[in-house]
C-alpha cells in the first residue's frame, strides 16, 4: 500500500521508480543501467558510490571493476561524474520523498553533483509521511538530515517547469525487499 | 500620492508581460494550489500553524536563547542582534577573518532586507547568487518581484539577453539550454567559493536546527560546498518543536508553488564534516530587526505567523496586475506592505498601503491565518494619526459626519448632476466622487432618494418588524432596491421600519483610515437603528452589514471608545444581509417563490464583503435557483470586481484593468443576466457593461427576486 502511494507521489515529480525482490536482482538492474546508459572512465561518465551498508564484500568488489565506477568519492570524482549512487534509508509515501542522514558529505557530493542520482532503497524504509519520519530521527545525531522529493527542478523563467537546474536531472529509485532497514 | 508612485502603476499595468505572466500565473496558482490541497482540511492545518507560530512570537526572546544554546552544543556559532548594521558587519568580518574572495548565496528575503550584497561588494568581495530567479536579477540589476519567484516579471527573451552577454554567446530564448547555461555557469562558482549564505525557511529551538528548502538543489550545495557556512535567520523563523517541522513543510510549498514537498529539504544541526575532514566552520545569525517590537504590538504581532509562501501575492487581484516592484525593493504584496512598514519604517507604507483594495483573497488564502487587509488598515489608521487627513478628505469627511449637510448636498446633486445625465448614468458625478475615468458610468443621483420614497409606500400592518439600514448607494442612487427589500419583505410578514437619522456606515472613513470619523458615524448610526423595536436591522449592501455587524466594534476597540460598545455588540447581534434573512424565511416557509418559472441562465458575482467576512456564497445561488434561473458559475466568480468603494476613484489605473477582467469572465458565460448582492459591485459592473456595450443585465439580487415573490 505505502509503496504503491510512494510510487505514484515520486513518478507524478519525474523520479523513476524499481522494485526488486533481492539485493542480486538491484544489482544487476543498476549494472545494466549503469553500462547502458555509458559508465566509463572518460569524464563525465563515471559514477560515484557513497559508503553504505550496501553492497557488502564481493559484490562491492565486483561493482568496483566496473570500468569508471569507484567508491572513493572526493569533491572533484564527485563533480565530474555522471552517476551518483548512495543508499537512502527511508521514503515517505505521501509525497514520494527519500530521506537519509546525509551528516556524511559523500553522501552529499554523490546525490547533488552528478546528473543522474540512484538511490538505493530497503522497501521496509517506507514511511506514511513526515511526521513519521521526525518521530524517528534524533537531529542531535543526525547534523544533516535530507530529503530529496524527485530530481532537481526549477521554474524561475516564465514559470515553465525545467528539470536539472543545480542538481540532477534524474533520480533513478531503486527498491530491494530484502535490503535489512535500520527500521 | 506621489506622482512617481503613479508612475510606477502606470508603467507596471501598462506592461503586458508583466500583466500577461502574473495573469496567467495567477490562474494557474488557483488550480494547482487546490490540487495540491486535496484531502487536506486547510482550515485544521493553518488553526496549528497559526497556533504554534503565534506561541513563538510570545516567547521570542525565550526561544532565541533556546535556539542559540542548543546550535551552539551542536557546534554551530550564533549570533544575536536586533541591528542590521551589525549583522552586516559580521558577515564581513568572519569573510575577512577566513580571507573569503567569493560567496554563494542560496535566496534569502533576510540578506535583500539588509541589503547585504552591496556591502559585501563594496569591501571587495563576489558575492553569486545561485537561485536561478535571484541569480537572473542580479544579473539585470534589479530587486526582486516576488518572494518565492524574484524573476516572474521577466521573459525569455530578457533573459536570453541577459545570458548571452554573460557567456559571450548569442543564445535563443529556449528555456531549457537557459538553465542549463545556468547550470554551467554557476557550477565552477560553486565549487570555487569560499564561502556559503543561506536563509532558513525554520528554525527549531528545541533542536538548533535550520531547515532550508530549495527546487533547484542549490541550497544544499551553498551549504555543502565551502567550508563557511552563514544562516541569516529573522527570528519570526523560530518554532519550539522539531515535530513541528513537518506541520509547516506540509502547508509550506503547497501553498508557495502548489508542490507537495520541495525537491530538496535540508534540516541542519550544526556544522558538518567537510570532504577534507576537517570541520565546517557554521554561524547563525539571528536576526530581529524590529520583530519583537512587532510581537509586542497586539494588532501587529499577528504578522509573524507568515511562512512567507507568498500564496498572499499570488491571489490578490493588485499584485497579479502591478507585480511586486510597485510594492518596493524587498519585500511585496499585503504582507510585503506589512513588513516594509516595520522592518523599514511606516511611512514608506505611505503609498504602498494604498494599494489593498481590502478584497480579503489573501486572508483566505493564507495558510498563517493572518488578516493581512485588517493589518494593512491599521497602518492606514496609524498614518492617520501620525500625518493626518488630507484637506480635501477632511472636508468631505466633515460632511460626511454632518448628516443634514450630507444628505442635503447629495440631494443637490442629484439636480446638478442632471444635464450630465445620459440614460442611467452620468459620466460624473459631483462630491467626492469626482476624478473619473473611461471604462465605467457612474449611476446619476436618484431624482428622489429612498428616504423620501419611502414615505409614500403603505405597508401592510405586520407582527414582526424589520429596522432596513440603506446604505448611500441604495439610498441616492439605487432607491428601487430598497423598494424591491421591501416588497419582499412584506410578502413574509414583516414590516419595514426606515429609522430617517440613519447615516453614512463610516466605512468610506475607515477604509482611509479616519477612525474618528468613523467612530461617529458608528455612534449615529447606533442611535437611530437601536432606537425601534425590531427583531432585525437588514441590509442589501455587504460593505454596509458588515459595517454593522463587526467593524463598528472592530473601530470602537481601536479608538478605545467603549461607552457605545455594549450597543454596537447588541445592533451587530441583529444584523443580517438580505440573503441571508431571505433563504430563512423561505425555509420557514414564510415567503415562497412563483413556480415553476424558466428564467434562462444567470451568473453570480460574489461580492469580497459577503463572501469572505460574512461568508455567504451559496444562499444567493440557491434563491436564483428556486426562483427558476439556471446559475451559470462565472470564472473567478469571487475574485474583486475592483470597486473598493473610494478606490476605483483613488486607483483608477488598477480598478480599470480589475474590472475588465470581470466583465470578461461575466461575458464568457454567456449568460444574459449577472446577479450581485451588492449595490457597489453593481455600480462598478454594471457601469463597466454600459462602457462595453455589452448586452448584459446587471442586477442586485434583491430585484430579481422582488419579481418572483409570491
Ligand atoms: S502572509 Fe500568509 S500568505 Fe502571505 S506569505 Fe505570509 S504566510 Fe504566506
Ligand atoms: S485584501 Fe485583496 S487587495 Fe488587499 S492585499 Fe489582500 S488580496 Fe490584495
Amino acid at each position: 500500500m505505502l509503496y504503491e502511494q510512494f510510487k505514484v507521489r515520486a513518478e507524478a515529480v519525474s523520479a523513476e521508480v524499481h522494485r526488486f525482490a533481492t539485493g542480486d536482482m538491484a544489482l544487476e538492474y543498476l549494472t545494466g543501467f549503469l553500462r547502458n546508459e555509458g559508465v566509463s572512465d572518460a569524464p563525465h561518465c563515471s559514477a560515484v558510490w557513497a559508503d553504505g551498508s550496501f553492497p557488502a564484500g564481493t559484490e562491492r568488489e565486483l561493482l568496483g571493476a566496473v570500468p569508471g565506477v569507484t567508491f572513493d568519492v572526493t569533491r572533484e570524482r564527485a563533480a565530474q561524474a555522471r552517476f551518483g549512487i548512495s543508499r537512502m534509508e527511508w521514503a515517505l509515501a505521501d509525497t514520494g520523498s527519500l530521506a537519509q542522514n546525509s551528516t556524511a558529505i559523500d553522501q552529499r557530493l554523490v546525490s547533488s553533483l552528478p546528473t543522474i542520482h540512484i538511490a538505493l532503497v530497503p522497501t521496509s524504509g517506507v514511511l506514511p509521511d513526515m511526521p513519521a519520519l521526525l518521530s524517528r530521527v534524533n537531529p542531535k545525531e543526525y547534523a544533516y538530515l535530507a530529503m530529496i522529493t524527485g530530481p532537481s527542478r526549477t521554474a524561475d523563467i516564465e514559470r515553465v517547469l525545467t528539470i536539472g537546474v543545480h542538481g540532477p536531472k534524474r533520480l533513478v529509485i531503486i527498491f530491494v525487499d530484502e535490503l535489512g532497514g535500520e527500521n | 500620492m506621489a506622482t512617481e508612485f503613479k508612475e510606477s502603476i502606470n508603467r507596471a499595468v501598462n506592461n503586458p508581460n508583466l500583466t500577461g505572466a502574473l495573469g496567467k500565473f495567477s490562474e494557474a496558482y488557483k488550480v494547482n494550489r487546490a490540487k495540491a490541497y486535496e484531502g487536506i482540511d486547510f482550515e485544521e492545518l493553518r488553526g496549528r500553524i497559526a497556533d504554534l507560530k503565534s506561541d513563538a512570537a510570545s516567547r521570542l526572546d525565550e526561544l532565541s536563547e533556546q535556539f542559540a544554546r542548543n546550535a551552539e552544543a551542536a557546534g554551530a556559532t550564533v549570533f544575536r542582534t536586533n541591528d542590521p548594521a551589525k549583522v552586516r558587519e559580521y558577515i564581513l568580518k568572519v569573510a575577512q577573518d577566513n580571507n573569503v574572495k567569493t560567496i554563494v548565496k542560496s535566496k534569502s528575503m533576510a540578506t535583500e532586507e539588509i541589503h547585504l550584497n552591496p556591502y559585501l561588494e563594496k569591501a571587495g568581495i563576489q558575492v553569486g547568487e545561485t537561485d536561478l530567479g535571484e541569480w537572473i536579477i542580479q544579473l539585470a540589476g534589479q530587486t526582486p518581484s516576488h518572494m518565492v519567484m524574484p524573476a516572474i516579471h521577466m521573459t525569455k527573451e530578457e533573459v536570453s539577453d541577459l545570458f548571452s552577454k554573460e557567456i559571450n554567446e548569442r543564445l535563443t530564448s529556449d528555456i531549457p539550454r537557459l538553465v542549463k547555461v545556468a547550470r554551467e555557469k554557476l557550477r565552477p562558482t560553486f565549487l570555487a567559493a569560499d564561502m556559503g549564505i543561506s536563509g532558513g525557511n525554520i528554525a527549531v529551538a528545541e533542536t538548533g536546527s535550520i531547515v532550508l528548502m530549495t527546487n533547484e538543489g542549490n541550497a544544499r550545495l551553498v551549504t555543502s560546498l565551502p567550508k563557511i557556512h552563514i544562516a541569516l535567520v529573522g527570528i519570526e523563523k523560530l518554532i519550539e518543536k522539531f515535530a513541528d517541522v513537518a506541520t509547516i513543510l506540509k502547508a509550506l510549498p503547497r501553498s508557495a508553488t502548489a508542490q507537495l514537498l520541495t525537491s530538496y529539504v535540508s534540516i541542519i544541526t550544526g556544522p558538518t564534516p567537510n570532504p577534507d575532514g576537517s570541520m565546517k566552520d557554521m554561524h547563525i545569525i539571528l536576526m530581529d530587526n524590529r520583530r519583537s517590537e512587532m510581537a509586542a504590538d497586539p494588532k501587529f504581532k499577528q504578522a509573524l505567523q507568515c511562512i512567507r509562501c507568498a500564496s498572499c501575492l499570488n491571489v490578490c487581484p493588485v499584485y497579479r496586475l502591478v507585480g511586486g516592484h510597485v510594492f518596493g525593493k524587498v519585500y511585496t504584496g499585503g504582507i510585503g506592505t506589512i513588513l516594509t512598514a516595520w522592518f523599514d519604517e511606516l511611512k514608506k507604507s505611505e503609498d504602498i498601503q494604498g494599494l489593498c483594495i481590502q478584497c480579503g483573497a489573501c486572508k483566505d488564502a493564507c495558510p498563517g491565518k493572518i488578516d493581512i487587509p485588517d493589518l494593512i488598515m491599521e497602518l492606514r489608521r496609524r498614518l492617520v494619526k501620525e500625518q493626518g487627513v488630507p484637506l480635501l478628505q477632511k472636508t468631505i469627511y466633515s460632511v460626511v459626519n454632518n448628516r443634514t449637510l450630507f444628505h442635503g448636498m447629495l440631494r443637490a446633486a442629484s439636480l446638478a448632476g442632471k444635464p450630465f445625465t445620459s440614460g442611467k448614468f452620468i459620466r460624473h458625478l459631483p462630491l467626492f466622487l469626482a476624478d473619473l475615468t473611461d471604462g465605467r458610468s457612474l449611476p446619476a443621483i436618484a431624482e428622489v432618494p429612498f428616504r423620501d420614497r419611502f414615505k409614500k409606500i403603505v405597508q401592510p400592518k405586520s407582527k414582526e418588524r424589520a429596522v432596513f439600514y440603506a446604505g448611500c448607494l441604495i439610498d441616492f442612487a439605487y432607491p428601487e432596491m430598497g423598494e424591491a427589500l421591501i416588497k419582499i419583505m412584506n410578502k413574509a410578514g414583516i414590516e419595514v421600519i426606515f429609522p430617517e437619522d440613519q447615516t453614512c456606515c463610516g466605512a468610506p472613513a475607515r477604509y482611509n483610515g479616519a477612525y474618528e470619523v468613523a467612530e461617529k458615524n458608528a455612534i449615529d448610526n447606533i442611535k437611530a437603528l437601536l432606537g425601534v423595536e425590531a427583531t432585525y436591522v437588514i441590509s442589501a449592501c455587504p460593505t454596509c452589514t458588515v459595517a454593522l455587524a463587526h467593524e463598528f466594534i472592530s473601530t470602537f476597540e481601536s479608538v478605545g471608545q467603549t461607552e457605545w460598545m455594549p450597543r454596537a455588540k447588541e445592533l451587530a447581534a441583529k444584523t443580517v444581509d438580505f440573503s441571508t434573512l431571505v433563504t430563512k424565511l423561505v425555509d420557514e416557509g414564510r415567503l415562497s417563490l412563483k413556480e415553476g418559472q424558466k428564467l434562462g441562465a444567470i451568473t453570480y458575482h460574489d461580492s469580497c464583503h459577503l463572501k469572505r467576512t460574512l461568508k455567504v456564497s451559496e444562499q444567493p445561488r440557491e434563491l436564483l435557483s428556486k426562483a427558476g434561473y439556471e446559475v451559470t458559475e462565472m470564472f473567478e466568480c469571487d475574485t474583486c470586481c475592483g470597486m473598493g468603494g473610494s478606490y476605483s476613484l483613488k486607483l483608477p489605473e488598477i480598478s480599470g484593468p480589475i474590472l475588465q477582467r470581470k466583465l470578461k469572465n461575466i461575458k464568457e458565460t454567456g449568460a444574459p443576466v449577472v446577479a450581485m448582492d451588492c449595490p457597489g459591485c453593481v455600480m462598478q459592473i454594471r457601469g463597466g457593461m454600459d462602457q462595453d456595450g455589452a448586452k448584459v443585465e446587471v442586477r442586485h439580487t434583491v430585484e430579481l427576486l422582488a419579481e418572483q415573490v409570491r
